[in-house]
């Protein structure tokens, strides 16, 4: 009885894709011209600010306080990438930065793991109040904490201090959720099953099972926790200094105040701080954006 | 499911000695060997769940949680920045000082113009994009991409170059005004040029973003819907309007809420955008946001029980925003 139910399905199943996909390929969705038209423009917009940053860089002072503004580079590039990497305490600050963002994601993943596979595959009591407390504080704004924060550095003396920056960043809501809604229809209820029956325990199962099945998933939220952090200005803003122990947003926000008024040292800092993040993309890019698009269905 | 593994543990004990012992006759040592396994199983069967969740929420709890409920309870008191331990509780004193501020309601203004000039464009236009996106291209994967190289950028970098293109005197924007007959705006001066180019920053920067969110909502609608509306005769701007829209509701309500939020508590844009002027959001506060006002009094003015407040009622609107949209949501569905 089951077995005559079950197996016309999969045979039903790949006919009306593959249908639907042809309607799509063969149909009225092609992109016109116009279609086309839009989106160079848009990509012009999406890029322009930052190959113009390039051109900036690559030029002096002067040429910036000019009419009409370049429009190609010039000779300078290598000059002002070398000031405002001395000028801006680069050096330090991507150090810096690249420690913060990496202990960060690191960390976020692992736990955000670990605790998405709770709350997907395992039923413990208060699972769906807890779970909702996560989501619910997703939506709350950083700024809510950063007092009570400020008042833990001041008191632990942890001021232009790599671990104040550190230890409020390792937690994420949006990463346990993350892992839950990709752990819930990753990982088959029947793993788990079979593991248990083999007689593992549960962190032999996350070990062998959870973890190499959410592998995927980790990658993309690893990289959307490093883009954050890298790019996180308000809290180091608030706790590290410019001269002294600078994350690379606070030195580059330090550019543009008074102290270097050169306009074309100030966008060869932008160029240098945004460089690294814009050559992962260039290299991850189409894991990213599955991984955005990933997410957002789900959420 | 629980019960489950608690009579499979057992068994699988016992298949593996079943061939060679008659499991009728176990010993005593073997009976007591095999009920402290069960045991721990069951121990690890009830508790490795709190265990699995328990590193994330102490973090959560130390780093989320308590500051958020501490932030209240500091804004019923005085505290300076000079010596943030020290509390003098001030009852609702604080509150009642920032709502008789003019910059407290100032900022709010600000903030909510700059969050509708930032948004709604911003919303439309990702949501035009998508609709081309989900055509099929060529070369599909390159466009995504390109779109979301703004989202790669920081707000400081950002910030800093819309700040020169932007500059009154010799900035492309300005310049390539001209050819329209467009005189010289004032951008960090002017009310509205200020608020528009601190708006367009944030345009940039999560137009792309957005966009992509919608796409994937869009490819998850089934095709057979848009099959049967092209049956029932309806053009491709009434498939857009009767099919993607309606299905589409959850996540634009998702990118709204999550675009206010961001819009609420603005703070590099307006920051970097006058640097020189900081906190005050320009030389009349004309782009200072609630959170510029924020770090103003507690870090600029040190007082951080009154930042404290700042926060709350940032966070009661919030909440007062969400309930709108929750009941603006439930009525849309209602309707249709």
């Amino acid at each position: 009885m089951t077995t005559t139910l079950t197996k016309p399905a999969p045979a039903v199943e790949p006919k009306r894709t593959r249908r639907s996909k042809s309607a799509r390929a063969g149909g009225t969705m092609h992109a016109g011209p116009i279609a086309y038209t839009i989106l160079a423009l848009f990509s012009i917009g999406s890029l322009f600010p930052l190959v113009w940053t390039a051109i900036a860089a690559s030029r002096n002072n002067n040429r910036l306080a000019e009419t009409p503004p370049p429009f190609w580079f010039g000779g300078n590039l290598f000059h002002n990438l070398d000031v405002a990497w001395n000028e801006a305490n680069l050096g330090q600050a991507f150090l810096n930065t690249t420690i913060v963002a990496g202990i960060s994601a690191i960390t976020i993943v692992v736990l955000s793991t670990i605790a998405g596979f709770a709350f997907a595959k395992l039923r413990f009591r208060g699972r769906n109040i807890l779970m909702l407390t996560v989501i619910g504080t997703m939506m709350v704004p950083p700024q809510l904490s950063i007092i009570p924060l400020y008042m833990m550095v001041a008191k632990l003396n942890w001021a232009d201090q790599l671990q104040a920056v550190i230890f409020p960043s390792l937690v994420s809501a949006f990463g346990v959720f993350f892992m839950r809604q990709y752990l819930l229809q990753a990982l088959p209820d029947e793993l788990i099953e079979a593991a248990r029956v083999d007689g593992a325990s549960s962190w032999r199962v996350v070990w062998h099972i959870v973890f190499p099945a959410a592998r995927p998933a980790m990658a993309v939220l690893g990289m959307l926790m490093f883009v954050q952090a890298w790019n996180d200005f308000l809290w180091p803003f608030l706790v590290l200094t410019q001269t002294g122990n600078p994350t690379v947003q606070v030195a580059l926000a330090g550019l543009g105040r008074g102290y270097t008024p050169d306009q074309s040292l100030i966008m060869a800092g932008a160029l240098l701080g945004t460089l690294p993040l814009l050559l992962v993309f260039a290299i991850f890019g189409k894991q990213i954006v599955g991984g955005i698009m990933q997410g957002a269905v789900k959420g | 499911m629980a019960t489950r593994h608690d009579t499979a543990a057992p068994l699988a004990q016992e298949g593996g000695a079943a061939p060679v012992r008659p499991p009728a006759a176990p010993t005593e040592a073997e009976r007591r060997r095999r009920a402290r396994l069960s045991r721990r199983w069951q121990r690890d069967i009830k508790w490795s769940p709190y265990g699995f969740i328990s590193p994330f929420f102490v973090l959560f709890l130390a780093f989320g949680l308590f500051p958020l409920v501490y932030t209240g309870w500091a804004s019923l008191h005085t505290v300076e920045l000079t010596a943030p331990t020290d509390m003098q509780w001030a009852g609702l004193h604080n509150y009642t000082r920032i709502f008789g501020d003019d910059f407290f309601w100032n900022a709010a203004k600000n903030t909510l113009t700059i969050g509708i000039i930032s948004t709604v464009p911003q919303l439309l236009m990702a949501m035009g994009l998508a609709h081309i996106l989900n055509y099929k291209l060529r070369a599909s994967t390159f466009y995504r991409v390109v779109m979301l190289a703004p989202y790669a950028t920081s707000i400081a970098a950002a910030s800093l170059v819309f700040v020169l293109l932007f500059g009154r005197d010799y900035g492309m924007i300005n310049w390539a005004l001209h050819f329209v007959g467009v005189g010289h705006i004032d951008w960090q001066n002017d009310k509205w040029p200020s608020q528009i180019a601190v708006s367009s920053i944030v345009i940039w920067r999560w137009t792309g973003y957005n966009a992509l969110i919608y796409l994937a909502a869009m490819q998850a609608i089934p095709t057979d819907l848009y099959e049967s509306a092209a049956l029932d005769g309806a053009s491709r701007w009434r498939q857009f309007l009767h099919v993607t829209l309606p299905q589409l509701r959850p996540t634009i309500l998702f990118t709204c809420v999550v675009s206010t939020i961001g819009a609420s508590q603005l703070f590099g844009e307006p920051l970097i955008f006058d640097a020189n002027k900081g906190a005050s959001g320009g030389a009349e506060h004309q782009f200072q946001t609630l959170g510029l006002y924020l770090y103003e009094q507690g870090w600029v003015n040190q007082h951080l029980g009154r930042a404290s407040a700042i926060a709350w009622t940032m966070f009661l609107i919030l909440i007062l925003i969400g309930i709108v949209n929750y009941v603006i949501s439930r009525r849309l569905r209602a309707s249709s």
